[in-house]
């Protein structure tokens, strides 16, 4: 489109601007975990790599780390069998209900935590009369976690067909061949991305955990909820949300680049 | 597909009963797609409808019991006190107020934001900064939220950044309140309204853009009678996003938001300090409702398509 120069510079001005909207809070935050102030003043009156020793060596933010991956881990595993089952079900075969079904696998993403969060705790503790803890962490993160690896194979599984696999079947292969030889190396990349895609998300969640969590378990995103509001952990809380970002972060870029280099 | 070809020497070791088992109940599953399906959906359909529908409907029947204002127990016993309370309490009036108030607020300073960068995106940007826009605005969708929230805390406090940058022009921080909360959360679903508007542009065809200024149309008057009526589903479809998820929010509000009472604080107090559960159940169908009343009003546009 033409544009004239001033709508151009304007736009580009915008963009910058917007950009840096996002990202200084984010630099803020990792320049933070450097600084020799145990406030969050600005600008750091100093750098220090102080805080990061003392945080990678705090029990509490190790055992909370290693909750995180364990509960993220369960719940992808979860979230893989039932995701994949779902999306050969959605996509191989037509049945009444059928939309409801899809309905109901965004629901848990789709309603507000709060929400979702509430009616778990609910459940548990008035319905069922269960203790909160890891059982209760892990069903609650499993429950919205399907619907990523639901979301990659079901777009996988549309993209490839199923041409090869009625080829494998004329070919007098059964069903488990077939799916070991020929589905399961065509969705194999689709899987690994959702379940990367789940394991950030889980290990991510904060809302929905604080009502399935109980006393007893503590995650990453708890401990650092429970460790910002005390004085001078600002510090250590900063390095412990770095962290975070990059654990979160990594999963995401390699699921990304897995997607991407597969639709080529 | 050169794994093919290794499926022969597999079969040799296996002993013959087993593989003629498996055998017979890949040729069963083969003739029986019903079989088929009932075992695929059996697993799923047990976990989300026995943990997640039957949690929200026993969240519905929560609302309309009590609890017993001594032990704390929960007492079984049909009444409408909760919702009653909820609905004619001028408590809950001014929250909800409040809480709509800042999903409103927060909608709109997002669609703002949103326009020109998407705009930027889509139409003016050569495919390679168009691609890493792309990327960066979604890299920060999947930075935890948490650590979002954080941020703004420690840029909204005494002495930030903002007191910081504004300082000598005679600014300060709005500190931790309404204002605050609006602005974090503004912050943290921006890049939800950005993806939505961003794929509606890209959907607009160049030629119109460019018939409407060969027709001489200057352009701001390009945007407002030709690109904003074809955009409007994907900013209702970002909207929603920003309005559902503040309505149901209360981490960041506690984190920001000082003692501003939303919604999600109420629900959330009712479940940890005050213990009334029924209480908390009833709060939490206002902003379901409020969500459900919207979602039925933009249903209409062909946004929900769009998400």
């Amino acid at each position: 489109m033409r544009l004239s120069m001033t709508s151009k510079i304007g736009l580009w001005v915008t963009t910058a601007l917007t950009l840096a909207f996002i990202y200084v809070p984010i630099l803020v935050v990792v320049l933070n975990s450097f600084s020799t102030s145990r406030t969050l003043s600005w600008p750091p009156p100093g750098f220090t790599t102080e805080w990061w020793g003392k945080a990678l060596t705090n029990a509490g933010a190790l055992s909370a780390i290693s909750t995180s991956l364990i509960v993220a881990a369960a719940s992808t595993v979860i979230a893989l069998l039932l995701g994949t089952a779902l999306s050969f079900a959605l996509h191989r075969f037509s049945f009444f209900g059928k939309s409801t079904v899809n309905l109901l696998v965004v629901l848990p993403i789709a309603l507000p935590g709060i929400v979702t969060g509430i009616a778990l705790n609910n459940a548990f503790r008035t319905m069922l009369d269960m203790q909160l803890g890891w059982f209760t962490i892990i069903v609650a993160h499993a429950t919205f976690c399907v619907v990523t690896v639901f979301n990659n194979v079901f777009a996988r599984l549309r993209r490839v067909g199923t041409s090869l696999e009625e080829a494998s079947s004329d070919l007098g292969a059964g069903i488990w061949t077939t799916f070991r030889l020929v589905t399961f190396p065509q969705i194999r990349s689709a899987l690994f991305a959702g379940g990367l895609l789940s394991f950030a998300l889980s290990f991510d969640e904060i809302i929905v955990t604080t009502f399935t969590a109980g006393s007893g378990v503590q995650t990453l995103p708890i401990f650092i909820l429970d460790n910002m509001f005390r004085p001078n952990q600002a510090p250590i809380v900063a390095v412990v949300a770095v962290v975070m970002i990059l654990i979160a972060i990594v999963p995401i870029y390699i699921a990304q680049r897995l997607t991407t280099t597969d639709n080529r | 597909m050169t794994t093919v070809s290794s499926s022969a020497p597999d079969r040799v070791g296996e002993s013959p009963v087993r593989a003629s088992l498996a055998r017979r109940g890949s040729v069963f599953l083969y003739r029986h797609a019903k079989v088929r399906l009932a075992l695929l959906l059996s697993a799923p359909l047990f976990w989300l409808g026995l943990v997640y529908i039957a949690a929200l409907v026993a969240l519905l029947i929560t609302a309309f019991w009590t609890v017993d204002s001594f032990t704390g127990e929960i007492i079984i016993e049909w009444n409408i006190t909760n919702i009653t309370k909820v609905v004619g309490d001028a408590l809950y009036h001014a929250v909800t107020l409040r809480t709509v108030g800042a999903a409103l607020l927060v909608t709109a300073i997002d669609i703002v934001i949103a326009l020109p960068i998407a705009f930027f995106m889509a139409k003016v940007a050569s495919r390679g900064v168009q691609r890493a826009l792309v990327i960066a605005i979604l890299m920060p969708l999947w930075a935890s939220y948490l650590v979002k929230a954080y941020a703004w805390r420690s840029i909204l406090a005494q002495d930030g950044i903002i007191d910081w940058m504004f300082g000598p022009l005679g600014g300060s921080s709005p500190g931790y309140g309404f204002e605050g909360a609006v602005l974090t959360l503004a912050y943290l679903w921006l890049p939800f309204v950005i993806l939505p508007i961003y794929t509606a542009l890209e959907r607009v065809p160049d030629s119109l853009l460019d018939a409407s200024s060969d027709l001489g149309a200057k352009t701001g008057s390009t945007f407002r009678h030709i690109v904003l009526p074809l955009i409007v589903p994907g900013i209702i479809a970002g909207s929603i996003f920003s309005f559902s998820l503040t309505l149901g929010d209360y981490i960041a509000v506690k984190i920001v938001g000082g003692a501003t009472q939303m919604l999600g604080t109420l629900v959330y107090s009712n479940v940890g300090v005050a213990n009334n559960l029924p209480l908390a159940a009833a709060i939490s169908l206002i902003p379901l409702a409020i969500i459900f009343v919207y979602l039925g009003a933009v249903r209409r546009t062909g946004a929900l398509n769009n998400l």
